[in-house]
């Protein structure tokens, strides 16, 4: 055997295991700490920050309202778009080559032109078309009604955002779609189940893995990008705290208003994306 | 009436991938009850063939019909018409196929894999479909993995839930492609149990594409060769497996017996 240990067998077989130590990691910490400690006390104690003027208009009714915009243009818009998306999706990988074609040019398009651009357009369609009616191509309409009375800038916002949204969604789709073995689909046919229930079925569902981690950052996106919409005067939460901070001139202690807001929400957001992914993790063996 | 009809029926059947002609012209019978083994090196064709009886791949040429109707088309006049996926699955759903990589849907339990196809297509009730699933499992030897999912089972056991959601579907005929190649060999056994047991019990027609010989001559009714898109030869296990005619067909039980 050749064994060049003076220990004995018995020694090895009840060896004490002592775990390596990490000093880098208690000298980091360390100096987190400290760094942090810092902030905090500048945070507290330097007046600028307007505590007591950020604790009076957290709650106010204007701040609320615009949270309530906010928060409704980001889940009307994401829902839209999610939807719009799989569509979107679905026609690009189509056999179909007129229903592809068009796929794939509306994803050029939609993420070609900066959204800021995208809103404002919508805003002002009634510039290019004073009368929206329902009708057949090239005949009068049956119902005609006035542009400017139906594209509200709420209706804009939505309409652009969800239309913008649409496009960067398929993409996602896209690639959850392609993540699904052929075997899946294969399998599904051959048992006869229909081409719409193995998509929602046996597809999506398995799709849905990959497609929820960069829809959750897509989700926090808008909810930011939503502060856009101010440019047409609708009073989301970003443009409800300016509208007080020019009347007081308090305009670091309306920004911590919004950004604690946009933290607070962003954190639920986030901690819906992590149910949501436990719940499709159920099938994976640990 | 599809009782006296043979279960399939295939002329000519020609498939190219680019200008990879991978089948030549196939026919092929199976009759009632009957169990039939296509062996034969792998790119033979004989995968693409098993797909192409149920429609999964579409041939370039030739017919399979399927209890007497063409598979994938209706007749008017004399010509055939291409029928819609929706009606090409009403045909799929009575051929029972199992793959070689199993296929199953790795978000759903054991017992919601064999559940899905006869609820969705059959429109059973659910306790129904569940019934049968506690049936079919019990069946193949895995009354215990039933609210198990895929990925806590070996590769036996996936597959055996394979075919138990196949038959789920009451198929009158069922299509093996290379059921056990991607098995570990210590669990080969098991999946080939079940198979046998369905040629025994059940008056299954049965296809299954393989390369396991003793299998084949303990089972299979009749056996085909095939070899270069083509069915090489073809005859009783006895005479295919023991004494081959043709000089390809030995020199490729040669190389699998080694």
């Amino acid at each position: 055997m050749g064994s060049s240990s003076h220990l004995s067998d018995a020694e090895l077989a009840s060896a004490r295991l002592m775990p390596r130590r990490r000093p880098l990691t208690w000298a980091a910490a360390g100096i987190l700490l400290i760094v942090l400690a810092e902030a905090a006390y500048s945070v507290v104690t330097n007046p600028g920050f307007g505590w007591p003027v950020v604790g009076e208009h957290i709650f106010s009714p204007q701040v609320l309202a615009g949270l309530v915009m906010t928060l409704t243009l980001t889940v009307v818009s994401m829902t839209l778009a999610l939807v719009l998306g799989i569509v979107l999706a679905v026609s690009a990988a189509s056999k179909n080559p007129v229903l592809s074609t068009a796929a794939h040019g509306y994803i050029w398009i939609f993420r070609a032109i900066p959204l800021l651009v995208q809103i404002i357009f919508w805003y002002n369609l009634a510039a290019l078309y004073p009368k929206l009616g329902i009708g057949l191509p090239f005949m009068p309409s049956f119902v005609e009604f006035d542009t400017n009375s139906v594209i509200t800038a709420m209706i804009a916002a939505i309409v652009a955002m969800s239309l913008n949204e649409a496009a960067y969604m398929a993409e996602i789709v896209r690639s959850g779609l392609n993540s699904v073995d052929n075997g899946q689909r294969e399998a599904s046919r051959a048992l006869g189940i229909s081409p719409l229930d193995t998509f929602m079925r046996i597809v999506m569902p398995q799709a849905m893995r990959v497609i929820i981690p960069p829809t959750g950052n897509e989700t926090l996106s808008m909810l930011k990008y939503t502060s856009l919409v101010s440019v047409i005067a609708l009073p989301e939460l970003l443009y409800s705290t300016q509208l007080i901070a020019s009347r007081t001139f308090e305009v670091i202690p309306m920004l911590l208003v919004a950004s604690l807001w946009y933290l607070i929400v962003s954190t639920v957001l986030m901690l819906i994306q992590v149910a949501i992914e436990r719940r499709l993790a159920r099938s994976v063996v640990r | 009436m599809t009782n006296l009809v043979q279960p399939i029926r295939a002329r000519g059947i020609r498939k190219s991938y680019g200008s990879l002609e991978v089948l030549k012209g196939v026919d092929l019978d199976l009759a009632k009850g009957e169990v039939l083994c296509i062996l034969g090196p792998s790119g033979s064709g004989k995968s693409t063939l098993l797909r192409c009886l149920n429609h999964l791949e579409r041939p370039d040429g030739g017919m399979v019909e399927f209890e007497g109707c063409p598979v994938g088309y209706r007749l008017k006049g004399d010509r055939f018409h291409e029928l819609p996926e929706r009606e090409i699955q009403k045909q799929r759903k009575s051929m029972g196929m199992v793959f070689q990589r199993f296929n199953l849907f790795p978000h759903l339990t054991a017992r919601e894999n064999i559940m899905e196809a006869p609820r969705r297509v059959l429109k059973v009730s659910q306790a129904e479909a569940s019934a049968r699933a506690e049936r079919l499992m019990a069946q193949v030897g895995l009354a215990d993995k039933l609210d198990v999912y895929p990925g806590a089972l070996s590769g036996g056991q996936q597959q055996r839930v394979a075919i138990a959601r196949a038959l789920a579907m009451d198929p009158s005929v069922m299509l093996f492609d290379e059921p056990t190649s991607a098995l570990d060999p210590e669990l080969v056994g098991e999946v080939l149990d079940v198979m046998r047991m369905l040629a025994d019990s059940h008056a299954m027609s049965m296809i299954v594409v393989t390369h396991e010989i003793g299998f084949a001559r303990s089972v299979a009714d009749r056996v085909i060769f095939m070899d270069g898109g083509v069915i090489v030869e073809e005859g009783p296990p006895d005479e295919i497996l023991v004494h081959p005619q043709h000089e390809r067909t030995q020199a490729f039980l040669r190389r699998i017996l080694d």
